[in-house]
């Protein structure tokens, strides 16, 4: 079969780092192609060479059997490569047909827009590669699973016969996903290309047609599907077996911690994004909530570590109620912050570690005495935070900006364990990290919960939820609807419950 | 260990020195293209301020530059603009001028006195504009330029009518002002501690008191900057609010606090000349607020880059005057300077640090590929 692209000796320098060495990559016309990799493999870096937002430093692109030099995406999609980012790039307030003509907008005299000629080519390309969509619906009232298939038509409608999916599947629920495939799989069958980068091995098991495996930079091999299990992807992925989260034996007592009881958070437009809401946590238990991002679990937390001011309902921290206290002081009294957004949420990006190891804990010993910082006492527990928790950085003088996505993750959780807390609240503690300071971050809240912390893990990876949580409730537009025991229950029936879909037979 | 230290000096001092470098050579083409000599400019310069008399000048304009510039450094550390630094020392003169005249007290707390409530006029001025900012969501550079037009054209220019001296010639000197403070509210020079190393000072100069209290302030603020929690606190707060407030910094009482110290420094700017006359003259030394802003720039809102800029400043305003007199070249080729040395100073900071930002992410990036990778 003819290749529809074939990269050769690609490489990407960046200052310090060697992102892509010496790639060489064949796909063949009208396959799924996948490509896996841990998260600074390089995957990224080939798409941008590829889609011509970034030139190589060397190497060669030949698509179609022609060789290129890519200069822009335009020109990428002149030749018919279009790509899906993760993050969608849609106008809320447009219209699915605004939308998709936006910026190719077939013209009339006098420039005005033809929605006509738009409508009908955007009818055209759904029926050519069987991609359902109604052309007038406003962009914000549809799903996620429904705006990516907008971001997919987009593409498509520039005449891309070669489609870039950037992690499809990451912001999709297992429900979702299906309804994914089924799409790719139609394209595929109405003669396009598909290149797939993801990570999640069964799920690259399931749509690919060939499989290629970037480690640090370099294709460690292409595969095919048939001949490999997720274990042999795992290894060529990490070098070594996939580490899985495991909970191990219940440190569960019955004292409880945290208890959150009756909590209500008006958002905007007098509508409860947190309804009600009541849990505990006891010393030695992990509670994780699952649910579809933006049902409240943000808000939840935000009330919990005092950024928002709850509307009814009150929060016992350690037996003490601290509805309305301060942040501070809520900290002082031992609560734990591992926040979902590191740059914006948890860290001084301009500072230097010892000063980013103090955050949040300044005004505690050693830290501080009194109204005097202490430096050599911050210095100390950042050598201690690096050394423990495995920080890789060539000192504690660079600033925290210095440091890759993981090492950032383990230094926000270092900060947060040497303090000591007695209530932890992570808040998607291994998002965009590698797997390997994912297990890293797993290994240090396990050992803390054996000594008896009491966690939050608000995450939405549910093998994470499942692997590590004693108890996982469900919350479903601010409401816990469901309360469900790891051991018992499915990602599958998990994705379920967070959708809604399985509550009409199972209130909980 | 020695060399990687002097290579982080080198960056350090690289960006000003070039700045520096470069205004000189734009200013030289500026002064060729107009006709004249810019050898003999520089020489005039230079010659004037190695004159005894000349420092003393020199100092005197750059102690209220360096409280100026602390002002607006104080509100940038917190990513706040305080362009109010204007209204705000004219209003703490304006008052303190008059609320001084009003009172007897021993020399030392009177001046004290003054001082107090000139910072707390400031202050409250500065705070107020904190406020509006934290409750109804007003941007701190329109407010602040609002309320320099209330003070400027508003309560100063009503005041001095209210307040002067009866239509009377004042004591001091025959001008128009606000009623003279008595002797023991007036800081005096501090002529003879320079004169323990120099010759004695001519032609009447006083080195102004003042200049004390600015390295006091200078101190104080290096010191609650960066030894103090409270100082952590308004850095972190500064550099990434949203992760501040998660660490337990609430941002609203951090920009209502950084707006009220930065406006009670900027009402110790007008003392130096107040502290000297005794009074609020129908024309006080003006613009040193504005100026503050590019001396805060030009020193990095460090305090000792700040009092380093504003001798800079101090020096160039001094040098226009004898450049006048030599005739050597126009007393603009000052302001041309001062602009090139800001606008070279913003493009060299920014390279310097990308310069370093990426030395770092190389190094990280080294220990990084040094150990092997995590296979846990």
């Amino acid at each position: 079969m003819a290749l529809a692209i074939e990269l050769t000796g690609i490489t990407k320098r960046f200052p310090g780092v060697v992102a892509n060495d010496d790639i060489n990559l064949a796909v063949a016309e009208g396959e799924i192609h996948a490509i896996c990799g841990e998260n600074g493999a390089g995957k990224s870096t080939l798409m941008k060479i590829l889609y011509g937002m970034q030139p190589p430093d060397s190497g060669t692109i030949k698509i179609g059997g022609e060789v290129v030099e890519l200069h822009s995406p335009a020109q990428a999609i002149d030749l018919g490569i279009g790509m899906v980012h993760q993050h969608f790039m849609l106008a809320d307030q447009l219209t699915v047909l605004e939308n998709v003509i936006l910026g190719a907008e077939p013209m009339r005299s006098l420039g005005r827009i033809d929605f006509e000629a738009g409508r009908e080519h955007l009818d055209e390309v759904g029926r050519a590669y069987g991609l359902d969509i109604n052309a007038d619906d406003l962009v914000e009232t549809l799903e996620i699973g429904e705006r990516q298939r907008v971001e997919i038509i987009k593409v498509l409608y520039r005449g891309a016969k070669i489609l870039i999916l950037d992690e499809p599947t990451a912001v999709l629920v297992p429900q979702e996903v299906d309804e994914l495939f089924r799409n790719i799989r139609e394209l595929k069958a109405n003669g396009a290309t598909i290149l797939f980068i993801d990570h999640k091995l069964d799920e690259v098991l399931e749509i690919a047609d060939t499989i290629t495996v970037l480690r640090q930079g370099r294709t460690v091999g292409t595969v095919k599907p048939t001949d490999v299990t997720a274990h042999d992807l795992a290894e060529m992925m990490i070098g070594s077996e996939l580490p899985v989260p495991d909970a191990g034996a219940s440190t569960v007592t019955e004292e409880v911690a945290l208890a959150v009881d009756g909590l209500r958070v008006i958002g905007e437009g007098d509508r409860a994004v947190v309804d009600g809401v009541s849990l505990s946590v006891h010393r030695g238990e992990i509670v994780g909530i699952a649910g579809v991002e933006g049902n409240g679990q943000a808000e939840l937390v935000n009330a919990i570590i005092g950024l928002d001011d709850p509307d009814e309902g009150t929060i016992t921290l350690l037996g003490r109620e601290i509805t309305h206290y301060s942040v501070r002081s809520r900290r002082e009294m031992g609560l734990g912050y591992v926040p979902q957004d590191r740059h914006r949420d948890g860290l001084l990006l301009s500072f230097t570690l010892w000063e980013n190891s103090a955050l949040g804990h300044q005004t505690e010993a050693p830290y501080s005495r009194g109204p005097w910082l202490s430096r050599a006492g911050m210095r100390d527990r950042a050598s201690r935070i690096k050394d423990d928790f495995d920080v890789r950085t060539p000192n504690i003088e660079v600033s925290a900006h210095a440091l890759s996505g993981g090492n950032q993750q383990k230094l926000i959780l270092g900060r947060e364990m040497v303090a000591g807390p007695a209530v932890l609240i992570a808040n998607h503690p291994t998002r965009g990290i590698d797997v390997g300071a994912q297990a890293a971050v797993w290994d240090d809240i396990r050992e803390a919960r054996a000594q008896g912390l009491a966690t939050l893990l608000v995450s939405a990876d549910l093998e994470e939820l499942i692997g590590l949580s004693d108890t996982i409730v469900v919350m479903l537009r601010g409401r816990l609807v469901a309360s469900l025991d790891p051991n018992e229950i499915t990602p599958r029936d998990l994705g379920a419950y967070m959708t809604g879909a399985a509550l009409e037979t199972d209130v909980a | 260990m020695t060399g990687r230290l002097a290579h982080r000096l080198m960056l350090a001092s690289a960006a000003p020195v070039a700045a520096v470098v470069i205004a000189v050579v734009l200013s030289s083409i500026v002064l060729l293209i107009s006709g004249s000599n810019p050898l003999a400019a520089y020489a005039d310069m230079v010659q004037h301020a190695s004159k005894l008399e000349t420092q003393v000048d020199i100092f005197n304009r750059a102690t209220p530059l360096y409280l100026s510039g602390v002002a607006a450094a104080i509100g940038f550390r917190m990513n706040l603009f305080n362009i109010g630094v204007e209204g705000q020392y004219l209003l703490a003169f304006i008052v303190s001028a008059h609320i001084g005249a009003q009172v007897e007290l021993p020399a030392v707390l009177h001046i004290a006195f003054i001082l107090v409530v000139a910072m707390a006029v400031g202050g409250a001025f500065s705070g107020a504009a904190g406020v509006l900012k934290v409750t109804r969501g007003v941007n701190e550079v329109i407010s602040t330029i609002m309320l320099n037009a209330v003070v400027i054209s508003g309560l100063a220019a009503w005041w001095i009518v209210e307040w002067q001296a009866g239509g009377e010639i004042s004591a001091t000197g025959g001008r128009v002002g606000t009623e003279p403070i008595a002797e023991s509210g007036l800081l005096p020079d501090i002529n003879s501690w320079l004169e323990v190393f120099t010759r004695e000072i001519g032609l009447g100069k006083k080195l102004t008191g003042m200049l004390v209290v600015a390295v006091a302030v200078g101190v104080v603020y290096h010191v609650i900057l960066n030894r103090t929690v409270f100082g952590f606190d308004l850095r972190s707060s500064g550099a990434n609010p949203t992760a501040s407030h998660v660490g337990g910094v609430s941002p609203k009482r951090m920009v209502v606090i950084a707006m009220t110290l930065s406006g009670a420094v900027a009402g110790l700017v007008g003392m130096t000349e107040l502290m000297n006359t005794g009074y609020y003259p129908s024309n006080p030394i003006s613009l040193l607020g504005f100026t503050g802003i590019a001396v805060a720039l030009l020193g990095r809102n460090h305090p000792a880059g700040v009092a380093v800029a504003a001798l800079v400043f101090a020096f160039l305003d001094v040098s226009s005057g004898i450049l006048q007199i030599s005739g050597a070249a126009s007393r603009e080729i000052v302001e041309i300077m001062k602009g090139v040395i800001i606008l070279t100073a913003v493009i060299a900071y920014e390279v310097v640090r990308r310069i370093r930002e990426r030395e770092e992410a190389a190094a990280a990036a080294a220990a990084m590929a040094a150990s092997p990778a995590a296979t846990s």
